[in-house]
């Protein structure tokens, strides 16, 4: 009897396990699913599970509705671009944090952990008005400015050279090396991992975002992905969801892919930059 | 190997004590100068247009004074748009919490199966909102949608999900909880895993059973993490935007409009800056003081180890 009860609690479990695993899965399936339908299988109610025949005319339809290889190019754009102007930014100003003792540190990194808090919904406003006086709006550099100084950024890659030990970098400076040197030889190649991390969650941010390029452009020839897949849809008239679902998995696919490779360098980052 | 031996050479570089104090603030001027125009700036420009009438046709604003906030605070508009943010929030901030906890401790045990549902519960994060929210939209529709066809199978009457002014906000907040509750899971987990083993070991030896081991032992020790998820959560419920633009334009009459949404229309389709930045310094102060009362009454309940 007891037995019995507990191969019944262990099948409880493990069913409920499954459960929770599809209902996180399925909306991806979904996507899968439905993109490779026809228009009319997508109106059947109720739904089919599975495509009568899979189909890949989807994909050739979102692929000629849109300019989807300028959205790709800009996406692209963008992305190296930020990546780029964060490093230049962030290097520096985490080394500062982490190795000098100097008047107003404190302050300039409440500033930063401000920064890190102040959501960009607050000030896009402001900002929007700022790069229409400066004649920025519709440009790449309206969407890579703002992110250069990451805060992000800056709080991870502070924390992770202050792990390294210091008599590394004292070794190095008692043979004659300067803070420079030290930052480009010694701090930068043993930060490597916390660089990669700190890419990693810029791409996936970037790649990703929708609300900035919003507000800040509207034209095609700088507007980037998220963009043109939402624009797929229509508001008033029918919306062919296999040619969406399509487009859908054209934006996720490189997402799903780095996660793939690289999903327990996303997790540490992502849970390093929640914990103190 | 030669980068290092280039680096011996003595006196090189600038290792000179008078150009050393300048160094970090050197090293920090890029960092400073971005915060300060895209962070300092625009709060302060944001603070100051919200006492105009500033507007894209009007290049010559006046001050106003407080008539902006008045007259935010005298619409019914506006007022609904705090019902509906606030109820938003506090659906997503609870249910995505308690979830995160339960899941937590039930995943963070060891286990191949238990790994890859954490793996399944976090992918949503990564993906766009865009994403999340044209397939939730197709999943939710009530025509033609597969989730009222699958409560049709179960003998349940189906649910309007987005297109009624009473279900809206509910059905918004459990999309958004699907996308995040995987983040804020594995910041639990990990939570989880830096309790020492020993503090089980030795309640267990004391006779202490599973609520209690919950109560008295997991809850106060991940409580600095639950502390900074509440803040997390909070700000994220209330900046949302993405999913509203894409599935509900703020509607079915209004119902969905919440703050971002808010401030985003009257400022690019009704062209009235100062009053949307009114709005925006409205929800400012919301989070601020929010923000606030979580570090002034629960910081103290938090147990630091």
């Amino acid at each position: 009897m007891k037995r019995l009860l507990s191969l019944a609690v262990r099948a409880a479990k493990a069913v409920s396990l499954v459960a929770v695993i599809a209902i996180f899965i399925f909306p991806f399936f979904w996507i899968l699913s439905n993109s490779l339908k026809t228009y009319e299988e997508t109106l059947v109610f109720p739904p089919r599970i599975l495509p009568a025949k899979a189909m890949l005319g989807n994909y050739l339809a979102a692929l000629s509705r849109m300019p989807f290889a300028r959205y790709l190019f800009n996406s692209l754009v963008v992305n190296a671009l930020v990546l780029a102007s964060q490093f230049l930014v962030i290097v520096p100003a985490a080394y500062a944090f982490a190795m000098y003792r100097f008047k107003g540190k404190g302050l300039l990194f409440t500033l930063v952990l401000f920064g890190f808090m102040l959501p960009q919904q607050l000030t896009f406003v402001p900002i929007y008005l700022l790069f229409g006086r400066l004649r920025l709006l519709n440009s790449y550099a309206s969407l890579v400015l703002p992110f250069a100084a990451s805060s992000f950024g800056i709080f991870l890659l502070r924390q992770y050279f202050m792990g390294i030990p210091a008599e590394i970098i004292e070794a190095g400076y008692l043979d004659g090396v300067s803070h420079r040197q030290s930052m480009m030889y010694i701090m930068i190649p043993m930060a490597k991992s916390a660089l990669a991390s700190i890419a990693l969650i810029s791409f996936i941010t970037h790649w990703n975002d929708y609300f900035w390029p919003l507000v800040m452009t509207n034209t095609v020839k700088v507007r980037t992905l998220p963009l043109g897949v939402a624009a797929l849809r229509v508001t008033d008239g029918t919306t062919e969801w296999n040619v969406l679902m399509a487009a859908n998995m054209l934006l996720i696919l490189p997402i799903i892919a780095t996660f793939f490779v690289a999903h327990r360098q996303i997790k540490e980052a992502l849970v390093h930059s929640g914990i103190k | 190997m030669r980068d290092a031996a280039g680096a011996r050479r003595p006196g090189s570089g600038s290792g000179g004590v008078r150009r050393g104090a300048l160094a970090p603030y050197a090293m920090l001027l890029p960092a400073v100068a971005g915060l300060a125009l895209f962070v300092v700036y625009p709060l302060c420009y944001l603070v100051r247009i919200s006492f105009t009438d500033k507007s894209m046709l009007n290049p010559r604003p006046k001050a106003v004074g407080l008539s902006n906030y008045a007259e935010l605070l005298g619409s019914a508009e506006f007022l609904a748009v705090i019902r509906n943010s606030l109820l938003y929030s506090a659906l997503f901030v609870v249910g995505s919490l308690s979830l995160a906890l339960l899941l937590a401790v039930w995943l963070s045990k060891p286990g191949k199966g238990r790994d890859f549902a954490q793996s399944a519960i976090f992918m949503p994060y990564i993906v766009s909102f865009v994403t999340v929210s044209l397939v939730w939209l197709w999943l939710m529709d009530p025509q033609a949608g597969l989730l009222n066809s699958l409560l049709g199978k179960l003998g349940i009457p189906p649910c309007p999900w987005l297109s009624d002014t009473k279900t809206v906000i509910p059905s918004m907040a459990l999309v958004s909880i699907w996308k995040y509750v995987g983040y804020y899971m594995l910041l639990l987990v990990a939570a989880l895993k830096n309790i020492p083993r020993e503090v089980y070991e030795a309640a267990k030896i004391d006779g202490a059973k599973g609520p209690a081991v919950f109560f008295r032992i997991t809850l106060p020790l991940v409580s600095p993490s639950l502390l900074f998820l509440l803040v997390v959560s909070t700000t994220e419920a209330l900046r949302t935007f993405d999913p509203i633009n894409i599935m509900t334009q703020g509607g079915p009459i209004n119902s969905s409009s919440v703050f971002v949404y808010f401030i985003y229309e009257y400022a690019f389709k009704f062209f009235r800056i100062g009053y949307a930045s009114a709005g925006g310094v409205v929800l400012f102060a919301l989070i601020s003081a929010l923000v606030a009362v979580y570090f002034n009454m629960l910081g103290k309940k938090v147990h630091y180890q």
